[in-house]
């Protein structure tokens, strides 16, 4: 029977080190890396109206699609002035995502693609390599025409690959971290 | 201490020499379990070298002996010897039970073949210690494939889960030194974290037919038993070296377990692997290395009557995942299936990096069982477990260093059984288990929870009879209840929330209303009853015939309920469904078996009905800020899958030997008419042997892998529109890979250093030809190739 009793010690012991769980509700996660909103401010270097194309997800990965908004019609044969805002307004207030690319220039590149060659890109930002960041670009317009304007953020690119640094994302490489298409009216 | 000794001598030599020495002994020798006198048992009084046998009744009788103490060895052949320090005043009579049943001791049974299958009405196989060492440096996954019928769902080549009959995950149970394993059940990315080095023998039984474990193990049952340990004064080990090409690792495993006459045991083991980046025939695999540490420590009594055991394990897994893998959205997809080569390649490297996975695995446990004269046995077990998972996705910014994932699951269980086997035509078994199990996912993480907090009460009750109506036939009947219930408390986002229509059907669980999050507290109660039926019989010395029958219910686990979000290395949103209900399988299976002297041959049918079968498809794509993502939802069909596992062995001579496995399964959708997602294909498996004790016990084969293309597939692939490159391009994550065949060859030695010692050095090269190849059940086969070619250098120290 000792030998019983040894067991039911050594039993107890652990239930007692082990047992117990609370029973408090969780604490709700807002994620920090999601960006919800991205919005790129087109300003003419000679002046005129300033454009902004945003897309917006307010849910995140959740089930709603961003909500893409062009503010008005690009001008023909203009010179704008691009920069890019990324936020996170699941947080209250809504957290900047510039400083942490800032942070980890080399690690990201955005890439400005058009339809029906409605512009042209220039960067206008470098990391601490030389290499494009993207956050600061030029775009140039050219003849009236409509179009779509894609911009993607491409994580950890391969930025020495070929046409690159000139913002040819065929051999990026990388994970997309963002995404978004705007229709666009050049005229 | 000598004095003391011969002092204690000579007192004894006086009390022993001036007593009677007209004494008569006798006494009876009979069966533990029923009473029955063994007749032939050997009675030696150690002391006075004197012999006898008992008779037809089970009694011996020595005449003239001197009073006092003597020692009494009672042996039988197919028992366990027995010593016994008796004294003699005047005349004694003695009764002395043996366990003629000595199997299920485990005891090592020296004479006849040793065969230590669990049930004898199901299709069971057994996997023995020395098959088991040669996969040291793998995984369980790996292990099981010798088993016919049995293949596996990896992610990359370090997380493999077995897959029995095309089940796998939460329908099969894990048992290991009679712990139900719980890590493992959420999804393809959550393998059984266990070291097979901590394994003596394994027992799969395919289906639920082993209702002590479970009644939830649809698929099968793998029974981890430890090396088993013998009563006598012992000190033994052994150590396992092993240096390989692929991945340029080691990995090293030793134990040492001391046992004692008396009935003491203990023991220690500890394992360590180390492996770089794998490679495939032409690349390295960037980030798919392992580092993995555990031991265990083992402890107790054992005596025929009764014992305990004490055990302790800790594992702690360090996985890479190809880096390949690691996708941002859809058109990252769609390029990683489209390029033939992954789209990361580095040099190789032995780091970790993210992605990757961290999983500690801590079991303790306790038991004790007693055996009851002329009744049955009793055993209690209560048991502890704690997981700690973490998962580490490619982050940015201060995030860098944390993980994604970060759970911690506790798991209390306390089991009880009482088996009743005084009578040997007919044996009963009860049992009793409760199990509470608290899962807690951190929200630093910073990231959504996939899984939730919840916790998780289970309770079952269960009987098995089997009867053996005459000397061919053996008849298990078995039934089981559970009672499951989950308490969860989980955000769902307010747009999911209404997106899948819950806040039609839920509205009632919600307790917290944060504004773009909602909390909830989802209940759910599950009531399982299973049942399982077999007959066993032999139908002539050579042939023997199985049937069994099995219903069992499975509770839906919380991924199938609650899943919730991206998945990165799969590029795919994941859902689960408050509304799933349990799946009810009816499972029909048989065993034919045929045996001579050269040759036998095991074929197993079986058809499985599975009434609201769980499992996950692709059913939509969703947009985000990142671009599109397919959604794979859990959903319920009817299912049916049926198959024929063949195993056969033919010895042409001493030396040679051809070996035979093949496995044939189809699983259908039977509401949506089409094949099921994620079945294993054909494959067969030829080995040709040479073994000749004379030279240094060596021994050779050369195995033929053949898997054919699973032509038998749905086709869930789905067009999506790149902006980058402004067209609608085909996603395929659908169509299988090609059929593969690979050569695998091995050969060992086994040198005598000494009486007790040997050394067995052994060469195993898989994918002799370096053969590139993918395979369907593998996560990463649209990223990347399998591996290539491996050489392994074994070397095992018995001591």
């Amino acid at each position: 029977m000792k030998l019983f009793k040894k067991i039911s010690i050594v039993l107890l012991a652990t239930i007692i080190f082990t047992a117990c769980s609370d029973d408090d509700n969780p604490t709700p996660v807002n994620e920090e890396e999601v960006i919800t909103t991205l919005t790129a401010t087109l300003t003419p270097v000679a002046g005129g109206d300033v454009i902004t194309l945003q897309t917006r997800d307010l849910d995140g990965d959740g089930p709603n699609a961003p909500v893409v908004t062009v503010s008005g019609n690009l001008a023909a044969n203009t010179t704008y002035n691009g920069s890019l805002e990324l936020l996170n307004e699941t947080e209250n207030p809504a957290e900047s995502i510039n400083e942490e690319i800032e942070e980890e220039d080399d690690e990201h590149q955005f890439f400005y693609q058009a339809t029906n060659s409605i512009a042209t890109f220039t960067y206008s930002d470098t990391d601490g390599d030389g290499n494009p960041i993207g956050l600061e670009f030029q775009l140039v317009t050219s003849t009236a025409a409509t179009g779509n304007i894609t911009i993607t953020l491409r994580h950890e690119p391969n930025k020495e690959a070929a046409g690159v640094s000139d913002g040819d994302i065929t051999n990026a490489g990388g994970e997309t971290d963002i995404q978004a298409v705007f229709p666009v009216t050049v005229q | 201490m000598k004095y003391y000794l011969l002092l204690l001598i000579c007192c004894f030599y006086n009390t022993i020499s001036s007593q009677n020495c007209n004494s008569n002994f006798s006494g009876v020798v009979q069966d533990f379990h029923d009473g029955t006198p063994i007749i032939a048992a050997t009675v030696y009084i150690e002391s006075l070298k004197k012999y006898t046998t008992t008779d037809n009744n089970g009694k011996f009788l020595f005449e003239n002996l001197c009073d006092g103490e003597i020692e009494v060895i009672v042996s039988h052949i197919s028992c366990e010897t027995k010593r016994l320090n008796i004294e003699i005043k005047g005349n004694s009579y003695f009764k002395v039970s043996l366990e003629h049943h000595i199997e299920e001791l485990g005891e090592i049974k020296i004479e006849g073949k040793s065969n230590n299958i669990l049930t004898k009405t199901s299709q069971e196989t057994l996997l023995k210690s020395e098959s088991l060492e040669r996969f040291s440096a793998s995984s369980l996954g790996d292990a099981l494939k010798l088993v016919s019928g049995v293949s596996s769902i990896n992610t990359g080549n370090s997380i493999v889960k077995p897959v029995i009959n095309g089940l796998h995950s939460s329908r099969v149970v894990v048992m290991t030194n009679g712990v139900r394993l719980q890590d493992q059940e959420w999804g393809i990315e959550h393998a059984p974290n266990i070291d097979l080095n901590t394994a003596g023998s394994i027992n799969v039984i395919k289906g639920a037919n082993a209702l002590a474990y479970g009644g939830d193990a649809i698929g099968g049952v793998i029974v981890l038993k430890p090396s088993r340990v013998s009563l006598k004064d012992s000190l033994y080990g052994k150590t396992i070296i092993s240096g390989q090409t692929n991945g340029r690792g080691f990995s090293a495993n030793s134990s040492l377990t001391k046992t004692y006459q008396k009935g003491w045991f203990m023991g220690a083991q500890a394992s360590l692997k180390r492996f770089g980046d794998f490679e495939s025939p032409k690349y390295n695999l960037t980030n798919t290395g392992l580092n993995s540490k555990g031991f265990s420590l083992n402890g107790g009594y054992k005596s025929f009557e009764q014992g305990f055991n004490v055990y302790y394990s800790f594992l702690d897994n360090e996985i890479a995942i190809l880096k390949a893998s690691h996708i941002g959205n859809i058109e990252d997809l769609v390029n990683a299936i489209n390029s033939q080569n992954p789209l990361v390649i580095e040099k190789f490297s032995y780091d970790i990096n993210p992605p990757r996975q961290e999983v500690t695995h801590q079991i303790i446990k306790a038991d004790f069982y007693k055996r009851f004269e002329n009744f049955g046995r009793l055993e209690a077990q209560y048991d502890f477990q704690n997981n700690q998972r973490y998962e580490y996705d490619i982050r940015v910014g201060d995030d860098k260093n944390k993980p994604a994932i970060d759970l911690t699951l506790k798991t209390h269980s306390f089991r009880t059984s009482l088996k009743v086997d005084s009578n040997s035509s007919s044996t009963y078994e009860f049992g009793f288990n409760a199990g509470f199990q608290d899962n807690f996912a951190n929200p630093d993480t910073g990231v959504r929870r996939l899984i939730p907090d919840y916790d998780k009460y289970d309770f079952g009750v269960f009987a098995i009879t089997s009867l053996k109506p005459n000397e061919n036939t053996n008849i298990d009947f078995g039934i089981r209840y559970d009672f499951n219930r989950i308490d969860a408390k989980k955000f769902y986002l307010s747009s999911r929330w209404s997106e899948r229509d819950y806040d039609k059907d839920f509205s009632d669980i919600v307790i917290d209303d944060l504004g773009t999050q909602l909390l909830t507290n989802p209940i759910f109660n599950y009531h399982n009853i299973s049942a399982s039926m077999g007959v066993s019989y032999k139908i002539d010395e050579k042939s023997s015939m199985i049937f069994n029958y099995g219903l069992s219910n499975r509770a839906p686990n919380p991924a199938e309920l609650f899943s919730d979000g991206l998945h990165h290395s799969a590029a795919r949103i994941e859902l689960g469904d408050l509304r799933i209900k349990q799946e009810t399988s009816n499972r029909v299976s048989g065993v034919y078996r045929y045996e001579n002297n050269a040759f036998y041959i095991n074929i197993e049918p079986f058809y499985n009905h599975i009434k609201d079968y769980i499992f996950i498809e692709p059913t939509s794509t969703e947009q985000t800020l990142r671009g599109a993502f397919p959604v794979w939802s859990y959903n319920q069909t009817n299912a049916s899958l049926y198959g024929i596992d063949i195993a056969s062995n033919y010895k042409f001579n001493q030396q040679w030997s051809f070996n035979h496995k093949s496995s044939f399964i189809k699983g259908r959708d039977l509401k949506q008419r089409i094949a099921l997602i994620d079945m294993p294909s054909f494959k067969t498996v030829n080995i040709i042997s040479y073994s000749n004790s004379k030279w240094l016990n060596f021994n050779s084969e050369l195995q033929s892998e053949l898997i054919l293309r699973q032509n038998d597939y749905p086709n869930y692939n789905f067009e999506v529109y790149v902006p980058t490159t402004e067209e609608f391009v085909e996603v395929d994550v659908s169509t299988p890979p090609p059929t593969y065949h690979l050569l695998h060859f091995q050969s060992d030695i086994t040198l005598n250093l000494s009486t007790k010692t040997d050394l067995n050095i052994g060469l195993n090269i898989t994918n002799v030809f370096n053969i590139s190849y993918r395979e369907y059940l593998n996560r990463s086969r649209y990223f990347s190739d399998d591996l290539g070619r491996n050489i392994m250098l074994q070397l095992k120290l018995n001591y």
